[in-house]
């Protein structure tokens, strides 16, 4: 195949790219045997094929869905809308609602623990006070903590507190479950950062607000952009914290939430999953295409380069 | 509660969080003084340290203190429950797929993620080649797990029966008999990592072609002109320096791999011996009201993420002594 | 009104409701809005009971999501137009371990919907958020329930949670149409059907087919097999001690009954029509595994009365039609005749007058016709005698009731309902899994045995 070969990378998808003729690039020139490129070839159409068997499962009708496979569908083309039509407008609750409070729970749950996440790993990464290092440590192996864990000392607390069954419980929980990742992601990539220019500017009397204003956060825009895509494809996909804090009334459950009991006390109802899948992904996918440009520069590394 | 509710909450809600923050940083920024460096500090991790107080440590704690109660939490039992999980079959069937799971799982998914972001480095369709890796990741381990389930149906080998799953119709194009791919232990454990593996693959390929992008043109300009290419290139200057950012993935992926849950739930229900130690904490707990054993399988969570902080630890020294 | 009357209306009836109704709305009984003033009218007789439950929220939290949920939400729209009281559903797949959550974490339901009686019996002794059934729904109990049924519902004596919905299990699926078409007939002893079963085998067919797949819950049809089987081999006595673990769980009795479901299910040239060979009973989710029967890959699928709900839309489920039901045969003809059932009961976690008086509603022959009413695709049945034969449409509901109310019948709960969590939704299932993939009798009932709790 010829469209992996040649072009050593000249093409810049985003605004920060390296140079192009990379170690990689350089690497891969060696490589491009038509063995590397079938290589390439065969993990895109390994990974992308369950995806689009499902797709197509999605517009095959019922009858059809359980009793033939989907690759019947090139012999036999048969396509139906009513799987869809079931899945946004069967049952009794409206579907946009569910969808309104996933917006509503992702916005605040990505914004939190970002911003929290940044001055954290700023202070973890260029200030010196005690146990600095003993408490990043504790941080990141706080990543440990499986969800399930928490379910009932924090609803505890939520009840406590009166604020059961609103949107500010998912908010929270989602915000602490995603810090210690958070966190140890941005830290790595703030180190990546030179010294000198944190230290330059300190030299010159700026405090450390200032540094990570005007300083830090433009050069981590990358990182933080591409994190929050993170973040916010996490939850966004969530089930169990939505579950379990939201109490799953059509007032603050999301998407993901209603989609789950689409397939309704039978489970093998592939057409209607297939269907409610494709609907709960078109969101993230969106934001992922659009979000991807700041995958170029990454998680790890600051912009300084470019 | 109408539309116009909801999004007044949630404005409310940021504008809080930005006043709050907002005030935070300007208290800070006015600190002045001997002390003035540590109360920025303070000011800086404070916050998210309250959280992760509140939110993690405090229900760790717990747990850790149920693990040695009995099922209500009531009686002392000593190291009962840890007795249990190193002494009864099946929960040592647990841990050995716990096991199984994250030795497999950061590895493959990571070569796989490595391979791929190298092999599409710089090509004229690399960010659509990449999005079809990626795409996995934007679909919830819910829905992937169904996606999965799809591929391994089985539908036995008779007449005008044919296969609706992926995986057994290739069988069948081979010639071989229709597999119980969930059925068949222990290669149904192996099933399951595959499922992870194609969700993390693309997240080790996003951060691994960034750095791999990242190398600074000096050292690979250098080498090409030493004659260095191919997969000695790879070896020698591609991979050592990406080493920090192979070993983020790696550990991201491994803690991930350790909470691996929805994809057992949704695709055996931890049956035919496939049980990890997050899903049995969670059957043990809120299924069997067993909320001592449940307690104790989580700590061996938080034991088994040691060596992997350790590693970490000494990684991040390494970096600093430079 | 009667529910009756509304179901078939005749012009004076419609005419009637309709002048009715609008007198209703005209009294403020009419709408849906809780908030509003509890009307008087003529319908709203049979709650005046509950008194004035204006503005009063009852949360209500049940395992039972879409569409199922449909009928019971509209089911309590009398109970909330004539008290005012409002009743707030939320059903959820993950119900089980989200109730424990929130019990723990203090923020219980008022009121839920158990699906097995041993999770009311943990419930009650774990947490003692349970708080008894009030005087008003023990009094339903007793007019309209079962010994069998209130026994369920009680933990240590105390009647905690009336019963909601029933279902008969001790049924076998056939599709009267094959049957006729290959001139088989009914069996009414457990020899007839192995008779049948051995000729269908003759004949090149497979007579069986069975799916216990069910998520986490894999292997819970083989319970209720097994529980039959006892049921049959060993009387209900010794089915009694065997579910209070008076006799061991690997008893000789339960291994005989156990190697009499193997000599059905793990036999090869019986099973599994259409679906594989013995160990594909154990991915075949239960949901799929008797619809072989309407192609004729299988003939016979022992499952309860709720597989009805499996069928494709369009099939006809009744005494002539693709599918129906006949009873589980004895193995003893002179024996009297014992039936399995299962049910949910309501427990409520609040004592507050507005939610006990939503138990008593539930508890009621008001209650059940009116869920009937709202059900007519059919599919569900209740243990209350004060059901109404005539609310109910499908022909399998109609005959689940007539087994349930026929007094020469003896009744046993689904033991593995009864069992402590760890056997009954934990071991139980993963044994019989096993047992169903290779493991010895003898093996697999010794693992429940031990896992047991002290």
């Amino acid at each position: 195949m010829t469209v992996l070969d040649k072009d050593t990378g000249t093409k810049t998808p985003g605004p920060d790219i390296a140079p192009a003729s990379s170690a990689a690039a350089a690497a891969k020139r060696r490589l491009s045997s038509p063995w590397a490129s079938f290589a390439a070839i065969v993990i895109a159409v390994l990974w992308t094929i369950p995806t689009f068997g499902l797709l197509l499962s999605s517009f095959r009708p019922e009858s059809d869905v359980k009793r033939t496979g989907w690759w019947t569908i090139f012999s036999s083309p048969t396509f139906t809308l009513e799987n869809y039509g079931e899945v946004l407008f069967g049952g009794s609750a409206n579907l946009s609602s569910y969808f309104v409070n996933s917006l509503i729970i992702t916005i605040p749950s990505v914004l939190i623990p970002i911003v929290l996440a940044t001055l954290a790993a700023y202070s973890f990464a260029w200030m010196k006070f005690p146990f600095r290092d003993t408490l990043f440590v504790a941080v990141f192996a706080l990543q440990i903590v499986p969800l399930q864990v928490t379910l009932i000392p924090l609803l505890e607390l939520y009840v406590g507190g009166g604020l059961n069954g609103t949107f500010w419980t998912v908010w929270i929980s989602h915000s602490i479950f995603a810090l210690p990742l958070a966190i140890y992601l941005l830290h790595n990539s703030m180190r990546e950062i030179p010294a000198e220019l944190v230290e330059a500017a300190r030299v010159d009397g700026a405090g450390h607000v200032r540094i990570f204003t005007r300083i830090m956060l433009p050069l981590m825009k990358p990182a933080i952009a591409a994190f929050s895509v993170f973040q916010f494809l996490w939850v966004w996909n969530d089930l169990l914290v939505a579950l379990t804090f939201s109490g799953g009334t059509q007032d603050v459950a999301p998407l993901t939430v209603r989609v789950a009991e689409l397939s309704g006390t039978r489970g093998t109802d592939w057409h209607l999953l297939a269907a409610g899948a494709f609907v709960s992904i078109v969101v993230p996918l969106t934001v992922f295409l659009f979000g991807q440009r700041y995958f170029v520069r990454g998680l790890l590394a600051g912009s300084v380069k470019g | 509660m109408t539309l116009f509710e909801k999004f007044g909450q949630l404005l409310v809600a940021v504008a809080i969080f930005a006043a709050v923050m907002g005030v935070v940083l300007f208290v800070a920024d006015r600190a002045r003084g001997r002390r003035a460096d540590l109360w920025q500090s303070i000011a800086f991790v404070a916050p998210a340290i309250l959280l992760l107080l509140v939110g993690l440590i405090y229900p760790a704690l717990r747990t850790a203190y149920q693990s040695f109660f009995d099922a209500t939490s009531v009686g002392f039992v000593g190291v009962e429950n840890y007795m249990k999980i190193f002494t009864q079959p099946e929960l040592l069937l647990v841990l050995r797929n716990t096991f199984v799971w994250v030795i497999l799982t950061p590895i493959v998914a990571t070569a796989i993620g490595l391979i791929y972001a190298v092999l599409v480095d710089g090509s004229r369709v690399e960010a659509f080649a990449k999005s079809l890796v990626f795409l996995p990741m934007a679909i919830s381990f819910v829905g992937a797990s169904i996606i999965w389930k799809f591929i391994y149906e089985y539908r036995p080998d008779q007449q005008g029966i044919q296969q609706i799953g992926l995986a057994n119709q290739f069988l069948v194009w081979l010639g071989i008999e229709p597999v119980q791919f969930l059925l068949l232990t222990p290669w149904n454990t192996l099933f399951l990592i595959i499922v992870m593996i194609w969700i993390q693959a693309g997240f080790a390929m996003t951060i691994l072609s960034a750095a791999i992008k990242a190398i600074p043109d000096d050292i690979t300009e250098a080498a090409n002109l030493d004659g260095v290419g191919g997969l000695r290139m790879f070896w020698y200057i591609t991979l050592p320096s990406i080493r920090p950012a192979l070993i983020v993935v790696v550990t991201t992926i491994s803690i991930g791999v350790l909470k691996v849950f929805d994809i057992v739930r949704t695709m055996t229900g931890g049956q035919y011996q496939t049980s990890v130690v997050a899903n049995e904490f969670y059957t043990q707990s809120f299924r069997l009201f067993d909320f001592g054993t449940g307690a104790a399988l989580a700590m061996v969570l938080f034991v088994l993420v040691v060596p992997i902080v350790i590693y970490n630890v000494r990684q991040m020294r390494k970096v600093d002594a430079r | 009104m009667s529910a009756v009357t509304l179901r078939r209306p005749s012009r004076t009836t419609t005419l009637l409701s309709a002048t009715l109704g609008l007198s209703l709305v005209l009294a403020g009984c009419g709408g849906s809005d809780a908030g509003q003033q509890a009307a008087k009218g003529p319908e709203c007789e049979a709650y005046t009971q509950y008194g004035d439950l204006s503005g009063k929220r009852i949360t209500l939290y049940t395992s039972i999501v879409s569409p199922e949920d449909q009928s019971h939400i509209d089911s309590y729209k009398a109970f909330e137009n004539c008290t005012g009281a409002q009743v707030v559903y939320e059903g959820s797949k993950e119900f089980e371990t989200q109730l424990v959550v929130r019990i723990r974490s203090g923020a219980p339901p008022d009121v839920a919907y158990i699906p097995q009686p041993g999770l009311l019996g943990t419930l009650v002794r774990d947490t003692d958020a349970v708080k008894p059934a009030p005087q008003q729904v023990a009094a339903n109990v007793d007019q309209y329930f079962s010994e069998t049924y209130k026994s369920a519902g009680s933990v240590d004596g105390t009647l905690y949670a009336a019963p909601l919905g029933a279902n008969v299990k001790s049924f076998v699926w056939y599709s009267p149409q094959k049957f006729t078409e290959k001139g088989y007939t009914v069996p009414t002893t457990w020899d007839e059907m192995v008779a049948l079963s051995d000729k269908i085998v003759a004949e090149g067919g497979k007579p069986w087919c069975a799916g216990i797949g069910s998520g986490e819950a894999t292997g819970w049809p083989l319970t209720d097999f097994l529980e039959d089987a006892m049921l049959r081999e060993n009387g209900p006595e010794v089915y009694d001690q065997w579910v209070n673990h008076e006799i061991p769980f690997n008893a000789p009795q339960v291994s005989a009954a156990l190697d009499r479901v193997g000599s059905v299910l793990k036999n090869p040239a019986y099973v599994n029509g259409g679906l594989g060979e013995v160990s594909s009973i154990a991915t075949t989710t239960f949901q799929d595994g008797g619809l072989p029967i309407l192609d004729g890959n299988c003939f016979m699928h022992r499952q309860a009365n709720f597989y009805a709900a499996n069928w494709p839309e369009g099939t006809d489920v009744s005494e002539n039609g693709a599918a129906y039901a006949f009873e589980l045969p004895p193995i003893d003809p002179a024996a009297p005749k014992t039936i399995l059932v299962g049910g949910e009961f309501v427990a409520a976690f609040s004592d507050r007058p507005e939610v006990q008086a939503f138990q008593a509603y539930l508890s009621s022959a008001e209650w059940a016709n009116e869920k009937a009413k709202f059900t007519p695709e059919g599919g569900w049945i209740s243990a209350n005698t004060g059901l109404d034969e005539a609310n109910l449409v499908s022909p399998i509901d109609k005959l689940s009731v007539e087994v349930l109310q026929d007094e020469a019948n003896t009744f046993r709960f689904d033991g593995s309902d009864l069992m402590p969590a760890a056997v009954g939704s934990a071991s139980f299932w993963t044994g019989m899994t096993d047992w169903i993939t290779g493991k010895s009798t003898e093996e697999s009932l010794t693992f429940i045995e031990q896992s047991w709790p002290k």
